[in-house]
């Protein structure tokens, strides 16, 4: 079917205010040849879904560095499911702790991606999880 | 349910994913709109563009959250350009409107012009359809307006608003031609910096009033205070107005259209020519001979077109 670039979006809440690990990640992705919807700081849950929802994005991605991922990454992955939306990765990065890690993915996160993790292989994992955009 | 039914139903969900085949040229997409076509072309359609950092996305938040406040609903298209060099694209207009993401009564989706020059325009206009099935009263498309493509889609708009800020005369100077043709309204932003009045008088001389019956304003804006705001939205719906009492609108409705009849017949009939690698390995031995100077280009697109048996279509072009 239709050949198209991957959609990703690449979202920073939490009340802390610096994004340029969110940046980096967004560079990297439009260098690997994905579209970028970038939302800036400071977003809530539900703006992050809202924005996912109305781009039609392949993959949701997430930077925290304010320590509330516990909550902020199991939120995004709710509203996605009570929008009936099953078919976009989620993913999150930046500062959190390993033994976290196990739990959120139980909660539906698809990867996270430790800070210090080199860019390269969140787009490896992008590329392999997103040959369904051959839809 | 189907995309149809889920897109009357006012789905956003399915209008996202409509429009996501509409920019990769899905043919399903067109089945869709011939079915709703019916429900298209009432929504009063703007462009915003002009130069990279003049406030065009916090000045389309402004404008979008002061129709709200009148309950008009609202569809916005961000264009940004792809990278040439990756394929890539970071479209950020977003940040200046994060908190319309969760309004209702507002769509707002982002686009990449990905290269090709024409498939941009065409995914576009077949965006404002959806958008328009979906029933927003009025709909924005913001463009960075230096490139053909750009200028290409906003001649397909309503209204076409060029978003300056002070020290863009020299900017404008220095763009192509036909850029200061396509305003039909001029806003100077960052009207709380130094020289926003000698820009707009900059802009004043270098507009030809010549034989225009709409008079361009060029208004004086501060979009991140809100700042005669309401004044450009009233100036918009102005030059609508305009354009429906001179029956202008039609006239450049019709004549849009009447381009995008003629590009989808050129489209069909090169795609139905070559449809078949027969005529297609027929016009390559035709290409080989004029490399080879044994025939020049112009009987060799006689000769194809007779051996092609089509030359009833290349006459009738
Ligand atoms: N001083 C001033 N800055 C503004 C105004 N409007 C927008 N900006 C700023 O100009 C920058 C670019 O704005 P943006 O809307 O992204 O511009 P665009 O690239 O034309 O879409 C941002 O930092 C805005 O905050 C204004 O009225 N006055
Ligand atoms: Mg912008």
């Amino acid at each position: 079917m239709m050949d198209r670039p991957i959609r990703v979006l690449v979202a920073k809440p939490g009340l802390d205010g610096h994004d340029r690990g969110a940046k980096v990640m967004a560079r990297a992705f439009r260098d690997a040849g994905m579209e970028v919807i970038y939302t800036g700081l400071r977003q809530t849950p539900e703006q992050i879904v809202n924005a996912a929802i109305q781009e039609d994005v392949d993959v949701l991605a997430i930077s925290i560095l304010s320590g509330a991922h516990n909550t902020l990454l199991p939120r995004v992955v709710r509203l996605l499911k009570e929008e009936e939306i099953e078919d976009m990765l989620v993913i999150g990065g930046g500062v959190i702790p390993n033994e976290d890690i196990p739990r959120l993915k139980e909660q539906g996160i698809s990867e996270i991606f430790t800070s210090g993790t080199p860019t390269s292989i969140a787009i490896e994992y992008i590329k392999e999880n997103c040959r369904h955009v051959l839809r | 349910m189907d995309l149809i039914e889920r897109l009357l139903n006012k789905d956003k969900r399915a209008v996202a994913r409509l429009i996501t085949m509409a920019e990769s040229h899905d043919p399903k997409v067109i089945e869709v709109i011939k079915k709703l076509y019916y429900k298209t072309g009432h929504a009063h359609v703007i462009g915003i563009t002009g130069p990279p950092g003049t406030g065009k996305s916090t000045l389309t938040d402004k404008l979008v959250k002061a129709l709200r406040k009148e309950g008009k609903s609202v569809g916005i298209i961000l264009v940004d350009p792809t990278s040439p060099f990756t394929g890539g694209a970071i479209l950020g207009d977003r940040i200046r409107m994060n908190d319309l993401s969760t309004d209702p009564g507002v769509f707002i989706r982002s686009m990449a012009t990905r290269g090709h020059l024409g498939g941009l325009t065409k995914a576009v206009k077949t965006a404002v359809r959806i958008l328009e099935i979906y029933e927003v009263d009025y709909i924005f498309i913001e463009t960075v307006g230096v490139g053909q493509s750009e200028i290409d889609i906003v001649r397909n708009v309503d209204t076409t608003v060029m978003v300056l800020m002070p020290g863009s005369g020299d900017d404008i100077q220095a763009l192509k031609a036909g850029v200061m043709e396509i305003g039909d309204i001029f806003v100077i932003n960052k009207a709380d910096r130094e020289g926003a009045q000698r820009t707009k008088l900059e802009i004043e001389m270098m507009l030809d009033y010549g034989n225009l019956d709409w008079r361009p304003p060029v208004e004086k804006i501060v979009a991140i205070e809100n700042k005669n705001i309401d004044k450009l939205l009233e100036i918009v719906k102005e030059h609508k107005n305009y354009l429906q009492q001179t029956r202008n609108l039609q006239k450049r409705r019709a004549q849009n259209l009447k381009h995008e009849v003629m590009d989808l017949i050129y489209q069909k009939v090169i795609d139905s020519i070559f449809d078949s690698s027969e005529n297609e390995k027929k016009m390559n031995r035709l290409v080989e001979k004029v490399m080879t100077k044994d025939m020049d280009p112009y009987s060799a697109t006689e000769l194809a077109l007779e051996e092609m048996d089509l030359k009833k279509i290349g006459h009738n072009k």
